[in-house]
């Protein structure tokens, strides 16, 4: 909405306030995440900006926290841990998710609004209330505290993610493409990996980000599922903030940072490449 | 597939039966045969979405039943004492203290159950609904049972053992809660409790979970009014710049969404502190004295601030996606009608926008609702929810019964809401990023 060449003095004002206004909003949304980049260089062990620091001078500045992070077995391990079990977690709800996403948007699938309601569930149900009763379930026979519980979890709570993206994606592919296939002679098998899948990439890659970054960051159901050997880094970060905070903290706020940066850019080229493809122009 | 090849009313006469009804190749009526196909499609479907249905059933539908379940089972009585649940099944607490059979049959569980060291158990439970309990089994010990004499009266051997099994009290609970199912935690998360005598509130004193209740409530709407207030703003900025700058800005509001909740919890308690970058710049430029330092953290205001930012993105981008669809002409019309700016927003714009509000704001009241983590690391004790007080039941009281039961209820909460979010805007239509 441009300024209209003959706005009143009254519209002028208001047409630059409200900007301000926007502005200060968006600042309050970045400001909190962006101020903690500079901190993590702080020589000195405070969580607020020295008059070093202010004043630019490089003595002010170290890695120091970076190196105790790389350096530091229990944040090492939590760090593997978390890279172990997201992957698998992932490679669980992609495969069994995009499955399902593609019978449920085949038209043809019985009970669709009660199957849908039951998988997307673990998005709705508040986390500490998952927590609590796979607490309770897994403890019964006998998961809890184990790796593979903990993946369980983590699957279960990232389904949602690509079900919603895999069936977006399958609302704009064209079926006649698959019955085409199947007229040329290929096999349902064939047709899927040859055809479809192609096709759908863009949306299983992001399903695929979402419980990715679900389980990645996801603290309240490790905490009760895991054991010591599952610390993950979001549960030792939880574990820091609460007792004692470590400097450390904020480097390894500042990685996780340029993660998101990396999966936001990854999934914007997704987007554009699958409306590319489905012929529609990127916006 | 040769079935379900023949069009409408186009097919070759020779594929007519006798009765004049349409067949397919292989002879079948075309009837049938579109009802076989269609019969396959579905079960073809249905098929692909087995495996995760089975999956998503076994590791979280079974989950949540199993804590419905714990919310009202009490199987430990019945199972630790089951002669004397019987016993005490025509017992009235009115007559006095039970008599012989009932310690007979007290007596025989008591030894199965100290010997099998579960008696303790039994205690902590019973506990939960009467302090003392605890004790009192604790004190009632193997090597306590094994000085009785059991060709002696028991009863007064046991009042040796503790003066408390002379009363009815003891009796009186053990009767109420000998039931395999029992609504007592349901009342416990009530601010009330089961007694012999019925179901009473406790006292005002220990009414906790209602307060908390509400407060959970209030500042969850209090978070979700913050969130409008702030989202509505960006989010009509965004829908009405051009798409390149607005592309720019979204990134600013995506950032946040995509980072790691524990990141910007962090990034909070290090702002917010007393020694914090906050309080340094208001210092700085004289609106607080040094000495008088905000205290912006471990308290509500700590909570509100830190959850506003962190579903803000929740707030921004529903109300974004309806205001896209609002055709910026409509404003241009009312204003060309003689509308003033506030008038054509307020009668034409805003009334449009109302879904993308509603969308939002039952969207960040669910999510806020069940919040753990934030309020718990910036909540302080007077900023904490009622997952919080889950938490703590399931790790550090372990009377899970009673997390089992706040579970519950605010699991009906967020399901009743929820039911809300699909009437409004439906499950369907949940847009990510």
């Amino acid at each position: 909405m441009a300024l209209q060449p003959y706005a009143s003095p009254v519209q002028r004002v208001w047409y630059y306030s409200f900007r301000v206004i926007c502005g200060l909003i968006l600042f309050f949304l970045i400001f909190p995440i962006m101020v903690i980049i500079p901190l993590s260089f702080n020589a000195l062990p405070y969580f607020t900006f020295t008059p070093g620091m202010l004043a630019f001078e490089a003595s002010a500045y170290s890695t120091e926290h970076y190196r105790d992070f790389f350096t530091n077995s229990d944040w090492q391990s939590a760090m593997w841990n978390s890279l172990s079990i997201a992957p698998a977690a992932t490679l669980v709800s992609v495969s069994l998710g995009t499955l399902a996403a593609i019978g449920l948007s085949s038209g043809k699938a019985p009970f669709r609004g009660a199957i849908m309601a039951i998988l997307i569930s673990p998005m709705i149900v508040p986390l500490i209330i998952s927590a609590a009763g796979m607490y309770f379930f897994y403890s019964r026979v006998g998961l809890q505290g184990t790796w593979f519980g903990v993946v369980l979890a983590h699957a279960a709570l990232g389904t949602p993610f690509v079900i919603i993206t895999v069936t977006a994606t399958l609302v704009g592919f064209d079926r006649s493409l698959t019955r085409a296939a199947a007229n040329m002679g290929a096999g349902p098998v064939r047709t899927f990996f040859k055809v479809q899948m192609p096709l759908i990439l863009p949306g299983v890659i992001s399903g695929g980000l979402f419980a990715f970054i679900t389980s990645f960051d996801e603290v309240v159901v490790v905490l009760f599922l895991g054991s010591a050997g599952q610390k993950t880094l979001p549960w030792q970060m939880f574990t820091g903030l609460r007792e004692q905070i470590s400097p450390t903290i904020l480097a390894v706020a500042t990685l996780l940072v340029t993660l998101s940066i990396i999966l936001l850019a990854t999934l914007e080229i997704l987007r554009r490449r699958s409306e590319r493809l489905r012929g529609m122009s990127p916006g | 597939m040769a079935d379900a090849t023949a069009g409408d009313g186009i097919a070759p006469e020779e594929n007519r039966s006798a009765s004049g009804l349409l067949l397919s190749a292989d002879g079948t009526p075309l009837k049938n045969s579109i009802a076989r196909a269609e019969r396959r499609a579905r079960i073809r479907a249905f098929l692909l979405i087995l495996p995760l249905l089975a999956f998503v059933m076994v590791s979280f539908i079974a989950p949540i039943a199993d804590m419905l379940f714990r919310s009202v089972e009490n199987d430990i009585v019945a199972d630790t004492l089951p002669r004397t649940v019987v016993e005490l099944q025509d017992w009235d607490p009115a007559s006095g203290v039970p008599g012989e059979p009932v310690f007979e049959a007290f007596y025989a569980d008591m030894l199965d159950a100290t010997e099998a060291k579960i008696h303790t158990r039994l205690g902590s439970r019973l506990n939960y609904e009467e302090s003392g309990m605890s004790s009192l089994f604790r004190k009632t010990n193997a090597r306590r049972l094994g000085r009785i004499d059991d060709t002696q009266p028991l009863a007064p051997q046991f009042e040796k053992i503790d003066e408390d099994w002379a009363t009815v009290e003891p009796w009186a609970i053990l009767k109420t809660f000998s039931a395999r199912y029992t609504p007592g935690y349901f009342l416990q998360a009530a601010d009330m409790k089961l007694t012999p005598e019925g179901v009473e509130s406790v006292d005002e004193t220990q009414q906790i979970y209602i307060k908390l209740f509400w407060r959970t409530i209030i500042l969850s709407l209090t978070i979700t009014c913050s969130c409008l207030l702030l989202g509505y703003p960006v989010a009509w900025l965004l829908a009405n710049l051009p798409m390149k700058s607005a592309n720019i800005l979204m990134i600013l509001v995506l950032l946040p969404f995509w980072t790691s909740l524990l990141v910007r919890t962090s990034a909070w308690k290090v702002l917010l502190q007393e020694q914090g970058v906050i309080n340094d710049i208001l210092v700085w430029i004289g609106l607080v004295n040094d000495g008088a330092r905000l205290v912006l953290i471990n308290n509500q205001i700590g909570t509100v601030i830190a959850m506003t930012h962190i579903l803000l993105p929740f707030m921004i981008l529903p109300l974004y996606s309806v205001m896209k669809t609002i055709p910026p002409s409509y404003l241009r019309a009312a204003k060309s009608m003689g509308a003033n700016d506030w008038v054509a927003f307020w009668r034409v714009y805003f009334p449009q926008s109302i879904p993308g509000i509603g969308a939002g704001a039952i969207l960040v009241f669910i999510l806020a609702i069940g919040y753990y983590i934030t309020p718990e690391l910036v909540g302080g004790t007077s900023g904490t929810f009622i997952s919080n007080r889950i938490a703590f039941h399931i790790s550090t009281s372990l009377n899970w019964g009673l997390a089992a039961a706040l579970g519950s209820l605010l699991l009906i909460l967020v399901m009743g809401l929820y039911w809300l979010y699909d009437k409004i805007v439906g499950i369907d239509n949940v847009k990510l990023g």
